[in-house]
This record gives structure tokens, C-alpha cells and sequence, in this order.
């Protein structure tokens, strides 16, 4: 029988976002401003926390109308865009602010973790530190003491524990206060975006003791953008879209619904380019349009690791000669990532009528990220026509490894090569 | 099912003064946000602790030299460097902590947006932080007493009942200002102002003597006259026991502090919003 440990029901929450800062054009106005600015500035700090019925311009729902419960031992994933409300249910579960209505019941001793290293203090040894975090935390100055070796050794600082913190690294800093973090042994946890910090080999570490958290039978409720996290993380998930509950159920379809969403999103961005007339003023044999497809022949521009891409491109006026095409990719950090050219490579030419190519490209072993690609056109030894940027793709998703990370080109790297691991006698 | 973590989240509604089974279970937290304040007061300073001594003493060689050496304000009889630095001891304690607590809920934004608390806390740790300081200079005006030959006498035992209501004064002013800080921070800059102002409204330079007799009753209604009052005739000796005035003190710091919870209590749903 399952057991609600937490219990949400038409909770709402809104915030009145300050109003816009006034410009002064003169010296006269800013002079006047300033004589009455305080009459305005005082009803402005005073209408921050009071409404009226009905809604006002400046006020914004954060959430609006959420319910849902929490069984004991569940780990439930919380999903949306940037403010969709997620940050807000676990402030408000966490009681740091109350909801505007609504109402929400909690059966346990709750932690939050919505940021680590709440209330470290600088001037404090890390011992004292680890002392006043915990606490702040929400654990007892006994359960402290007990855990405090573990801390220590956890956080590998044990040299410096007696040191003030504003002397350590912040690599330090981070370790002692992901390793106090991480001995907290709340009955229901509410994390957000924690793992976003850190390397992998970090992220992993702190993964790893979660999954010990949820296999514990603690309940957790975990915010996050990491999907794979999430995936492997989470039974249950909600998708919050614009402060309402879009979709709840089992992560699974959740998450792949919230992809498949997003997705829909950036479709939107063009597979399909024509040339500008201007680029091509005086050229006599050019590219005139261009289509992207993965191999279905499906119009797209996202593609996962391992997809392949089908570029079709059109061709106008008279090349005189046979032609090879060539394409370039950039990353999104302007490097030049891989060429390809039919004539140079393959040898290759097509026939001085073809107007229409198709270019196969792939499997891209590229890294999650934005890419472009440029397309140019050879007659003989002469460079007949150049389109730079011609359109680009997204690497939506890169998880070639049995890990639930996206591996995004400024963190691993321009693409992934095939390699293994083995020990030696 | 552990029933000690249930809780209910609802909107704020009706009246809140403290919860102090809420308070207790924040014990730990309380006893190292208090263990913070002492420890942070002073790091990295040359002088350390002994500010705690040079502020008030210093303040009353300048008071000493031009109220009591230039202006011969009456001091009760006593060398005036005693007169006055037995009201600074009270007053210094006052004026910092709650300059301390007004402060208190803007210095830890990071703490109130991020994790839950009883916000009481904030503003009472450094109340209870500064009573070091207190003691400190407690002994260096017990010392300075020795010095003038002026030794303490059975009124001392009056001394805890007036630390009680200096700590119920300040409590409740800091919580007070350290609410409207967290909405308007014209409190920031108008807490150094009305520390001036309320010192030349008790009888920090000057005795209650130099107050019409008629007066006096209204006079204590700034519950800082009557206590600073009260130590000056506990410890000195100089007037009789201002029954009267502290009386009156005793009933208006009562209402100081509960007035100041209440209206903290009021506002702190909001305080994670808008800080």
C-alpha cells in the first residue's frame, strides 16, 4: 500500500516582478526624480508583497493550481524550461517562502540542497565550517560529530581543517561542502541541480551516492536539466510547463514526451535555406538551396551521436566543366571540425548537367552541440562558389557510453573516437 | 511514519508569536550561528577582543573631556569617567547589537533564500553574541569602580533583572529592524542615525537629575533611561533605586520585544521573496 509522504494540493505561488528602472533624460528631471522618487520607490517596495485580486500587469505565477503527492521511498523528478517553476516547489516544500494558496503536507524530517555550501563563512577554520553548514543543513551538533571523520576524509582536506576556508581553493571549498552535503541522512531530500557542478568524475561520485540515498528508501525529490540523470534516477517525473503541470507518470514517458516537446521547439529552426540573391550576384554556377534530412528522408536538424545527415543541394547555371561539391563543419566554437569533397577524395565528379546533389554525411561521431556547414563548389582547380554557413544542425544528444551524461563539445572534446581499457600482466 | 517532521504549508494566516518547540528542535543551529558572531566579530584585526574594551572606554575619555571636563555636566556626585562609563557599558551593548540584528537578515540572504530556518534566529544571535562583549566590559567597569573606591554593594543583585531587560529591549528593536531591512533598506543607513539620537535620549552623558522632576515618568518610556539608570544606582549608588522609572521600562521592553516578534513574525513569509 503505497504510503504519501508528501502531499501537494492546488498550490500557487506569485511574485511581483519589480518595475522597470525610470531613465532621466535631463539634469532638471533627474533633480525632480530625485525630490519624489520617494514617494514612488516607497509604494513600489511596499506593493512587492501585497495584491489585490485579479491579476495585476507586473505579476507573474510561478506556479498555478500544482498537485501531486510524493510516496515514501520515491524518487520523483521534477523537468520543465527555464522558470517553469521547478526552483519554486522546493523552496516552498522546503518552507524558505510560503505559497500565495494552496497547500502542501510533508510526513518527515526534510533537507534541501539547493545549493551547497549555504552559509559557509570565510573567515571560519573548515572545521567550524563543517559545523555551522551542517547544522544550517538541518543535522544535530551530535550527528556532526559522529560523521565528522568521514566528512573530513570525504572532502580530502584533512591537512587543512584547521585552516580558514577563504585560504582554500575553490576546488576545496566545493569538496567540503558536496562532502557535508552528502552525509545528510534527512528522511525526504529535496535536491536542485546540484550535479550541475563539477567534472564528471564529480558528478558521477555524487550520482552514485544518490542512488545509495533512493536505495536507502529515502524519498527524494530531484530537480534537474540532466535528463539522463533524471532517467536513471527518478521512478516517477513531472513536467512542469509555465508554473502548470504539463505531464506526470512514469519518468520514462515523461521525459521522452518533454524531449520530443523540446524538440518540436527547435524543429522550427530551418531545414530548408535558399540563397540570398545578393551572395550570387555575379556567379555563373552556384548553390541556390539547400535541405537537410536524416535517413528516413525526414526533415530535421537534430541528430543524435551516431545519426547520419543527407544534405540535398540545389544547383544554378552553367558550370562549363564537370563539378565536385565540398562541405565544410564548424563547431560552435568556430573550429573546423571535418571536410569532405567528392572530386579531391573520391574522385568523384558529377556531370556538368546535375543540378541536384545529395551529400551523406556520417555517422557523426560529434560531441552534443551547435554545428554549421558550409558548402563550396569545385570546377577543375577553380572555386566556383562559396556558401559559408550555409545552415546548421544540433547534436541533441551524445551518450555514447553507458552513462547517463551528455557530453557537450566544450567539456569532451570536438568528437568522440572509439577507444578501450585494458589492464596489463 | 515520523511524526515529529510533519508539517503543514499553507499561506501565512493569522497571528504568530513564537513557536518554541519549532526554536528548540533549531537549537544547534542557533547555538552555532551565536558561536559564528563571536568567532567572526573580530578575526583579522590586530586588537581582537580588546575592542570590545577600547570602544566604550574610548568613548568615554571624549565624553569625559568635553561634557564632563568643558561643559561640567553634573554627574551625581562620582568622578564623571565612572558616571559615564557605567552607562556606556549598557549603551555600547545596545547600540551594537542592534546595528548587529538590524543587519542581520540582509547579511545572510544567501542563507534565507536558500535554506529553511526559524527566522528569529538571525536577528537573536547576535543578541545574545554581544553579551560577551558585555561581560568584558562589565569587568573593566567593576574594575574601573575599584580604582574610584566605590565598591558594590547588596543592590548588584538588581543587576541580572536589568541585563534581562536591556536583552528584551535590544531583541525587540533588532527584530524590528531587521524585518523593514529586509523590504526597505533605508533602514541600513538610518540605523547609525537613530543609534545618536537615542543615546542623547537616555542618560548616557548627562544624569536623569538634569531632567524636570515632572518629567520623568515620560521620560521613561525609552526603556534605555531606566535601565542605564537602574546600573548607575545599582553599581554607583549615586540615587535611589528608580522603582518607578523602571517599572515603567519593564512594561514598555516587554512590549518592545513582543511587538518586535510580532511584527517579524508577520512579515517573515516573505522575507525569501523580496531580500
Amino acid at each position: 500500500m503505497p504510503n504519501p509522504i508528501i502531499k501537494v494540493d492546488n498550490l500557487s505561488k506569485r511574485y511581483r516582478i519589480g518595475a522597470a528602472e525610470r531613465v532621466n533624460k535631463t539634469f532638471r528631471e533627474t533633480i525632480m526624480d530625485g525630490l519624489i522618487s520617494p514617494v514612488r520607490n516607497f509604494g513600489r517596495l511596499h506593493r512587492l508583497t501585497s495584491f489585490k485580486n485579479g491579476d495585476e500587469r507586473d505579476v507573474i505565477w510561478a506556479l498555478k493550481d500544482i498537485s501531486f503527492e510524493v510516496n515514501e521511498g520515491e524518487v520523483l523528478g521534477i523537468i520543465g524550461k527555464n522558470g517553469a517553476g521547478k526552483s519554486t516547489i522546493l523552496k516552498i516544500l522546503s518552507r524558505i517562502t510560503k505559497p500565495s494558496s494552496g497547500r502542501a503536507e510533508v510526513f518527515g524530517r526534510v533537507s534541501s540542497l539547493l545549493e551547497v555550501g549555504t552559509g559557509f563563512h570565510p573567515e571560519l577554520t573548515g572545521r567550524e565550517n563543517i559545523f555551522l553548514n551542517g547544522a544550517i543543513l538541518g543535522m544535530r551538533k551530535k550527528e556532526i560529530e559522529q560523521k565528522f571523520d568521514d566528512i573530513v576524509s570525504f572532502a580530502e582536506i584533512d591537512k587543512f581543517i584547521d585552516t580558514p576556508i577563504k585560504w582554500y581553493s575553490s576546488g576545496m571549498q566545493v569538496r567540503l561542502a558536496f562532502a557535508v552535503a552528502a552525509h545528510l541522512e534527512p528522511e525526504i531530500l529535496l535536491i536542485d541541480e546540484v550535479l550541475a557542478v563539477g567534472d564528471i568524475a564529480f558528478q558521477q561520485k555524487c550520482l552514485g551516492k544518490m542512488e545509495d540515498v533512493s536505495k536507502g528508501g529515502r524519498t527524494v525529490i530531484f530537480v534537474s536539466h540532466n535528463m539522463g540523470a533524471i532517467r536513471s534516477l527518478c521512478t516517477n517525473a513531472i513536467w512542469l510547463d509555465d508554473g502548470r503541470v504539463a505531464e506526470s507518470g512514469p519518468t520514462d514517458k515523461v521525459v521522452t514526451d518533454y524531449e520530443e516537446g523540446q524538440l518540436e521547439h527547435l524543429k522550427e529552426s530551418s531545414y530548408v535555406v535558399e540563397r540570398n540573391p545578393e551572395d550570387v550576384k555575379n556567379k555563373s554556377f552556384y548553390f541556390s538551396r539547400v535541405e537537410m534530412q536524416n535517413e528516413k528522408g525526414e526533415n530535421t536538424t537534430l541528430f543524435k551521436y551516431n545519426d547520419k545527415i543527407v544534405l540535398i543541394c540545389d544547383l544554378c547555371g552553367e558550370p562549363g566543366d564537370n563539378f565536385s561539391p565540398e562541405f565544410r563543419i564548424y563547431n560552435e566554437l568556430r573550429q573546423l571540425v571535418a571536410t569532405g569533397a567528392s572530386g579531391a577524395f573520391h574522385g568523384k565528379y558529377f556531370n556538368k548537367t546535375v543540378k541536384r546533389a545529395k551529400i551523406t554525411i556520417g555517422p557523426l561521431i560529434l560531441t552534443s552541440g551547435k554545428y554549421t556547414i558550409s558548402l563550396s563548389v569545385m570546377v577543375n582547380q577553380d572555386r566556383y562558389d562559396t556558401w559559408e554557413n550555409a545552415i546548421g544542425f544540433t547534436i541533441v544528444k551524445c551518450q555514447p557510453f553507458k552513462v547517463p551524461y551528455e557530453m557537450p563539445t566544450h567539456v569532451e572534446g570536438v568528437c568522440i573516437v572509439d577507444h578501450t581499457f585494458s589492464s596489463m600482466e | 511514519m515520523n511524526t515529529r517532521g510533519h508539517f503543514v504549508i499553507e499561506p501565512q494566516k493569522g497571528w504568530q508569536l513564537l513557536d518554541l518547540p519549532e526554536l528548540r528542535r533549531y537549537g544547534d543551529l542557533f547555538y552555532f550561528l551565536i558561536a559564528r558572531d563571536i568567532k567572526v566579530r573580530y578575526k583579522q584585526t590586530v586588537l581582537g577582543g580588546l575592542w570590545a574594551i577600547i570602544q566604550p572606554l574610548f568613548m568615554m575619555v571624549i565624553f569625559s573631556l568635553f561634557f564632563g571636563n568643558l561643559a561640567k555636566v553634573s554627574s551625581d556626585g562620582v568622578p564623571y569617567p565612572i558616571f559615564n562609563f557605567s552607562a556606556m557599558v549598557a549603551w555600547t551593548y545596545f547600540a551594537n547589537t542592534i546595528s548587529f540584528s538590524g543587519n542581520s537578515l540582509v547579511q545572510n540572504t544567501a542563507l534565507i533564500s536558500k535554506v529553511y530556518f526559524p527566522r528569529l534566529l538571525a536577528p537573536l544571535a547576535p543578541v545574545i553574541a554581544s553579551l560577551l562583549d558585555f561581560v568584558i566590559a562589565f569587568v573593566i567597569l567593576i574594575g574601573m569602580m575599584l580604582y574610584y573606591h566605590i565598591y558594590p554593594t547588596i543592590m548588584m543583585l538588581f543587576v541580572p533583572l536589568l541585563v534581562i531587560l536591556m536583552i528584551l529591549t535590544t531583541g525587540g528593536i533588532g527584530m524590528f529592524l531587521a524585518a523593514l531591512n529586509a523590504k526597505y533598506r533605508d533602514i541600513r543607513l538610518t540605523i547609525p542615525f537613530l543609534v545618536q539620537f537615542w543615546m542623547f535620549a537616555s542618560p548616557v552623558v548627562y544624569p536623569v537629575s538634569m531632567i524636570p522632576e515632572k518629567y520623568h515618568l515620560i521620560y521613561a518610556i525609552n526603556p534605555m533611561a531606566g535601565i542605564i539608570e537602574g546600573f548607575r544606582s545599582a553599581l554607583l549608588g549615586t540615587v535611589a533605586f528608580p522603582t518607578q522609572m523602571l517599572l515603567i521600562s519593564t512594561v514598555v521592553s516587554i512590549i518592545i520585544f513582543i511587538a518586535g516578534a510580532f511584527y517579524f513574525r508577520q512579515t517573515e513569509s516573505y522575507f525569501a521573496d523580496v531580500i
